[in-house]
């Protein structure tokens, strides 16, 4: 991948276009962009002008040689017996390891998803001496809302590939123009193909920070913002720093618990006396999680940098990846065992490949040491902020719950169905929430420009 | 491994040892480049009348296995360097590949093998699983046998220095009435014993293994020794209480009182009236688990998960080793002080070879108690005399006054000035002096007479 050729971004003009897309593309070999059925970024002409602040278009081109030493490494597993259990209650276990190693080094082609990544419209911009990358696809729809999406770990923003055409071009996936988004993607430092920090202090809140530069470089004055997993810590940092220019927030792994369950998951006691069903589901659900759970998460807080077999070992690394929470391994599992899920075996395998390729392993897991902020604990937001609840999330967050910990909760929902990866295994009703979630945002935007 | 070149041992009297050394190594050193690398694969073909059989055991690993290792470590995939200059986010790259380096080039392996086969070792099936050990006798008529048990990440390596000591007292500055019959296991799923093939070799069985192993080598009486994992076990069978196990001697006790667990557990500040050496503790204690806990939950919650970057990856391994050599040792985080890089290499190597990071990591999952808690290992079950020395690089050291609530039956304390968690292969001569001191008082009990 090359990342050294930079790019003014000025006035942006089909022959600049041209030049910047034959700069690259003559190293990087490839194409799609100018052929790209979406609208290429059109920056504003006020974001440009006088702007020090480049933002380069990018694309991706992993060399042949990477792929090749990729399914060298996996065709030379040094495999381990198998788990002393039947079930999955050691970790990943070695029959779906080996189905999808056997799968990785043999049918899987990288190069589609190079080809898929690249059909969109991606950026590169310094912010705070990090290079953030960036999807930017624009709506058609002039009076589309600008939305920022974060992704998580051991995510990427893959997981949001399958709703860009439903948010920015609503009409051609059942839904109604008035609910276009502008959609902006980025990679969170250490993260795929953003630069990874070399000092410390990239934690959620600047991550944050970074992101409202981000949208404000684009020249968007109004926006949303959303995620899950970590998306959800920098989504509400972002709503606790609450820019002018942030309506709200949608989340989808919302920060909820209150401090009695807290405790008592804590020390290890008994739930709070008088909860209902749904707050003693979530919180068996978190009790299991903790216990059974969250090792790697310590670990990566604990000791990012000793976590060197995941760096160099293709296996070691898709084991760590898959053992996110347990409703996750349990889809990716029966997926490779040939059942259908809301994954596919290619999505999963373009995750943990962009990982690999990328050589994200330890740059990512530094999120997890540079963070102070405990994952589920009200983090007191006070703009307008939209949860969905997917049932196999780490924790079901409960409305009683959900309305205490967001007092100006906009959208409460519970889905049918869904887990932690929810944009990207179940996109359409994904896309539903995040219509449902911001047209009463839209609404009071439309007022305030009408009373105006 | 073959089996053709047995020696029944079963119940050798002591006063055969010369013998019986003298053939194992004849027959033994013609043999040894047929000999085998793991034990864990005769035991089907151990004949069944044999089921007690003691067999001569060499290791010899095929120079392919070696070859492979050293590819694997030359195409090390590494990871950018640590965003800190000190050790806060895990082994450091600079020190670690200043280790892969000389572990590539220079390193032999061949040289602890040959160290390894120059010494008495045996393999015996005990409850279905062949465990292999080194068996050295003095030469000493009245010596006091002596079990000595490994922790994680160490192995039998740990305690080759301490043989010469502990065997042969005369020779190394002590008292030839202070002699032991050593016995060092390895435990099963480390080493080259076996690795279990199901669930249930928690500490508890290995205690009632190792009493039976003693018992097979024709012990009437003896004593138990170990640190990490040893120390745990051996606390097991201090509880367990066999006939003839006269005592025990212990490098990590489990002294932590229950309220202060409680509060350590939640990461609450050190509950008041603590004296100045049980904050050092609980603040040493505290430390150790918001900061460096990482690999044990995820070796306890996780282990599969955790095993396939360290089964396929020599650094992932080694990293995730020296972490702990850097750590507990008594070296101010740099091993190298402690230990040397060959000796470092040399377990790690051994770890490799024998494949035994999930095996070895198992036992995590087998045992989820704190190790550190008196409660947990119901240290106040146990009838027989107890022995602990407190190096001052341990994990945590055991103030005196919670160790003799820990243990009821305290008969030796003694806290000695250098030295850290792997006391033995730090300071041989120091532990050896220990043990000579902590066990005095248990020769010579009437009834007890040792070698009956």
């Amino acid at each position: 991948m090359k990342t050294d050729k930079r790019f003014k971004f000025l006035p942006w003009t089909g022959a600049l276009r041209s030049f910047a897309a034959r700069a690259t593309m003559a190293t990087l070999a490839l194409a799609t962009a100018g052929n790209s059925s979406v609208a290429a970024n059109e920056l504003d002409a006020n974001v440009v002008a006088g702007q020090t602040n480049i933002i380069r278009p990018f694309h991706i081109h992993i060399s042949d040689a990477a792929l090749a030493d990729l399914r060298q490494r996996i065709a030379a597993t040094r495999w381990p017996e198998k788990e002393t259990v039947a079930d999955e209650s050691q970790g990943v276990q070695l029959a779906t390891m080996q189905a999808l190693a056997r799968r990785w080094a043999t049918d899987y082609d990288w190069r589609k998803c190079e080809a898929k990544l690249n059909a969109l419209p991606q950026f590169l911009t310094e912010i705070d001496g990090v290079d953030i990358h960036f999807i930017q696809v624009r709506s058609k729809n002039k009076d589309a809302l600008p939305i920022i999406i974060t992704h998580g770990w051991p995510g990427s923003f893959i997981e949001q590939l399958k709703i860009i055409g439903p948010l920015t071009d609503p009409t051609a996936f059942g839904g109604r123009a008035e609910d276009s988004f502008d959609v902006v993607i980025p990679s969170m430092p250490g993260y795929g193909f953003s630069g990874k920090p070399t000092t410390t202090g990239w934690d959620p809140a600047h991550i944050a920070r970074a992101w409202t530069v981000l949208m404000k470089r684009l020249g968007y004055t109004r926006f949303v913002a959303q995620g899950g997993d970590w998306g959800d810590a920098v989504s509400e940092q972002m709503a606790l720093q609450a820019p002018p220019e942030l309506l709200g927030i949608h989340v989808n792994m919302p920060a909820t618990v209150p401090a009695d369950v807290a405790n008592a998951l804590q020390y290890n006691e008994p739930p709070p006396a008088g909860l209902s069903a749904d707050e003693r589901h979530a919180f068996d659900q978190l009790d299991f999680f903790y216990k059974h759970g969250l090792g790697y998460a310590i670990e990566m807080k604990n000791r990012p940098q000793t976590l060197y077999g995941i760096m160099d070992s293709p296996v070691g690394l898709a084991g760590w990846i898959l053992d996110h929470d347990a409703s996750s391994y349990s889809l990716i599992a029966r997926v490779f065992a040939g059942q259908p899920a809301g994954l596919t075996r290619e999505d999963i395998l373009d995750n943990i490949t962009l990982y690999w390729l990328t050589g994200t392993a330890i740059s990512s897991a530094r999120l997890y040491w540079e963070n102070d902020l405990a994952f589920f604990e009200p983090k007191h937001v006070l703009i307008p902020v939209a949860v969905s609840v997917f049932p196999d999330e780490i924790y079901a967050a409960p409305r009683t719950w959900t309305e205490r910990a967001y007092p100006n909760l906009i959208h409460y929902k519970k889905l049918g169905t869904g887990g932690h990866f929810a944009a990207w295994e179940q996109p359409q009703l994904f896309a539903n929430e995040i219509r449902a979630s911001f047209a009463p945002l839209r609404t009071a935007i439309t007022a305030k420009n009408s009373s105006n | 491994m073959q089996t053709t070149k047995q020696m029944e041992l079963i119940a050798a009297p002591a006063k055969s040892w010369p013998f019986a050394k003298h053939a194992v190594i004849t027959s033994l050193i013609l043999a040894a480049s047929l000999m085998p690398m793991t034990a864990a694969e005769d035991s089907n073909s151990a004949p069944a009348n044999q089921a007690s059989s003691i067999r001569p055991f060499q290791i010899h690993f095929p120079e392919a296995d070696l070859v492979d290792l050293r590819n694997r470590v030359l195409a090390t995939r590494w990871p950018e360097k640590e965003t800190v200059p000190d050790q806060s986010q895990g082994v450091q790259l600079a020190k670690l590949q200043a280790l892969v380096r000389y572990w590539g080039t220079d390193y032999d392996w061949h040289k602890v093998e040959t160290e390894l086969n120059a010494l008495p070792m045996f393999v015996t099936r005990i409850d279905g699983i062949d465990i292999q050990f080194i068996h050295v006798k003095s030469r000493q008529p009245n010596a006091m046998p002596l079990l000595i048990t490994h922790g994680w990440p160490g192995s039998i390596l740990e305690f080759v220095k301490t043989i010469g000591p502990l065997t042969d007292p005369a020779n190394y500055g002590g008292r030839a009435e202070d002699a032991f019959d050593v016995v060092i296991p390895s435990m099963p799923g480390y080493g080259f014993s076996g690795k279990p093939q199901t669930t249930g070799w928690n500490p508890d069985r290995i205690g009632h293994a190792w009493d039976v192993l003693m018992k097979r080598l024709g012990y009437k009486n003896y004593v138990a020794q170990g640190g990490d994992w040893g120390s745990v076990i051996a606390d097991a069978m201090g509880r367990q209480a066999p006939a003839g196990l006269l005592g025990i001697h212990v490098n990590m006790p489990a002294t932590v009182p229950t309220e202060v667990a409680k509060a350590m557990n939640a990461g609450d500040p050190a509950p008041a009236g603590l004296s100045v050496q049980e904050r050092a503790a609980y603040d040493s204690l505290s430390t150790f688990f918001n900061k460096n806990a990482g690999y044990g939950i995820m070796m306890v919650t996780r282990p599969q998960t955790v095993g396939y970057g360290l089964m396929d990856s020599p650094v992932g391994l080694a990293a995730w080793m020296y972490d702990k050599f850097a750590q507990w040792t008594y070296s101010g985080g740099d091993p190298e002080r402690s230990l040397t890089k060959d000796e470092m290499l040399d377990d790690i190597t051994l770890y490799w070879l024998s494949k035994s990071a999930i095996s070895s990591a198992q036992l995590y999952w087998e045992n989820n108690n704190n190790n550190f808690n008196a409660a947990d290992q119901k240290t106040a079950d146990i009838k027989i005399p107890v022995a602990v020395t407190v190096f001052p690089g341990e994990i945590y050291q055991a103030p005196r006054s919670w160790t003799g609530r820990a243990y009821p039956t305290l008969s030796y304390f003694h806290e000695v000035n250098k030295g850290g968690h792997f006391a033995a292969w730090e300071e041989p001569q120091l532990y050896t002096e220990e043990l000579r001191a902590a066990f005095r008082p248990l020769r010579g009990i009437p009834g007890t007479a040792l070698n009956q």
